[in-house]
């Protein structure tokens, strides 16, 4: 039984890599990963880590892919960018030579992989891993990962929130609107400007942009 | 399913994702095909952590998703900023940073 679903996971995962790296349409790539992390998610329940496995669903699958199908759908999902189209049948040779290279890489870098981890001689790994005792403290549950996470690797957790909070204040910053962008939305009346008598303190006239 | 199967079936969405990021041109892709090397990652480090019946590599796993989700944060707010800016979406067009 748990041979098949290992199969079913694993077809599950690879074709999903494969989608993402060869669909020309950016959603579709979205919804390919999608596929890869939930079947990622179904190999971490085989491997018995069941709070890793929900987190790899929720937060993976869920809210960053969310994200990601906001960003292609603002920045627009054409299969074709820009610059392939500017270069038209002139990219025929670069890009082939490309994708001959990245091929050449990416089998070398699978071999070499193979090789490391599979050659290293170690005596688990023909085998199906230590021994596993179920109960509410057992390997994997959530009970186990919060006492690890806030004994032996509390000084990781502690890390990982300023990284989180670090990358929040950082996605605001690039993200927000910049004055001297010459943005047709910008000089939009709202009707509360009608109503607002002039000089009574916005920011842009506080630096010298009048109107709004 | 002995171990060994799980760290095959790693390094192949590795590599995957490694020549994803080399051949694709939308940093749209190329993110996720980073997310794919990432996670590549991930079940070799959850497979080692079955192995030994110890939970350390489950902790790595759930950090590395933490970075993925800043990393992924701070990505898509350069395109966002880059596509605010009438530029091309294009990892080839955008060789100059000063734009």
């Amino acid at each position: 039984m748990s041979s098949v679903l290992f199969f079913i996971a694993a077809i599950g995962a690879i074709a999903g890599a494969i989608g993402v790296i060869s669909l020309r349409n950016p959603f579709y790539c979205v919804l390919a990963l999608v596929v890869h992390l939930i079947s990622l998610a179904l190999l971490f329940l085989l491997l018995r880590s069941e709070f890793v496995a929900a987190v790899q669903v929720v937060v993976y699958a869920g809210a960053v892919m969310v994200l990601y199908v906001f960003v292609v759908a603002y920045v627009g999902g054409d299969g074709e960018s820009i610059g392939q189209r500017l270069r038209g049948a002139g990219a025929g040779p670069s890009a082939a030579g490309l994708r001959t290279g990245g091929a050449i890489l990416a089998v070398a870098v699978g071999v070499e992989l193979m090789i490391a981890l599979l050659g290293t001689g170690l005596a688990g790994i023909g085998g199906h891993g230590a021994g596993y005792a179920p109960g509410p403290h057992a390997y994997g549950t959530p009970a186990y990962i919060g006492k690890l996470l806030l004994t032996r690797f509390l000084l990781a957790f502690e890390v990982a929130s300023f990284l989180l909070l670090i990358g929040a204040v950082g996605a605001v910053v690039l993200a927000r609107r910049r004055g001297g962008l010459d943005d047709p939305d910008e000089g939009r009346l709202t009707p509360l400007d009608l109503l607002r008598p002039r000089e009574t303190g916005t920011t842009a006239e506080s630096i010298g942009r009048h109107g709004g | 399913m002995s171990i060994g199967w799980y760290l095959s079936v790693s390094a192949i969405v590795f590599s995957l994702g490694a020549f994803g990021v080399i051949t694709r041109r939308n940093p749209l892709v190329i993110l996720l095909c980073l997310e794919l090397m990432l996670n590549g990652g991930n079940l070799a480090l959850i497979a080692f952590a079955r192995m030994w019946g110890n939970g350390d590599g489950q902790i790595m796993a759930l950090i590395v998703m933490t970075v993925a989700a800043c990393e992924v944060c701070i990505g898509l707010g350069l395109i966002v900023a880059i596509h605010r800016r009438r530029l091309p979406v294009d990892v080839d067009e955008l060789r100059e940073l000063q734009g």
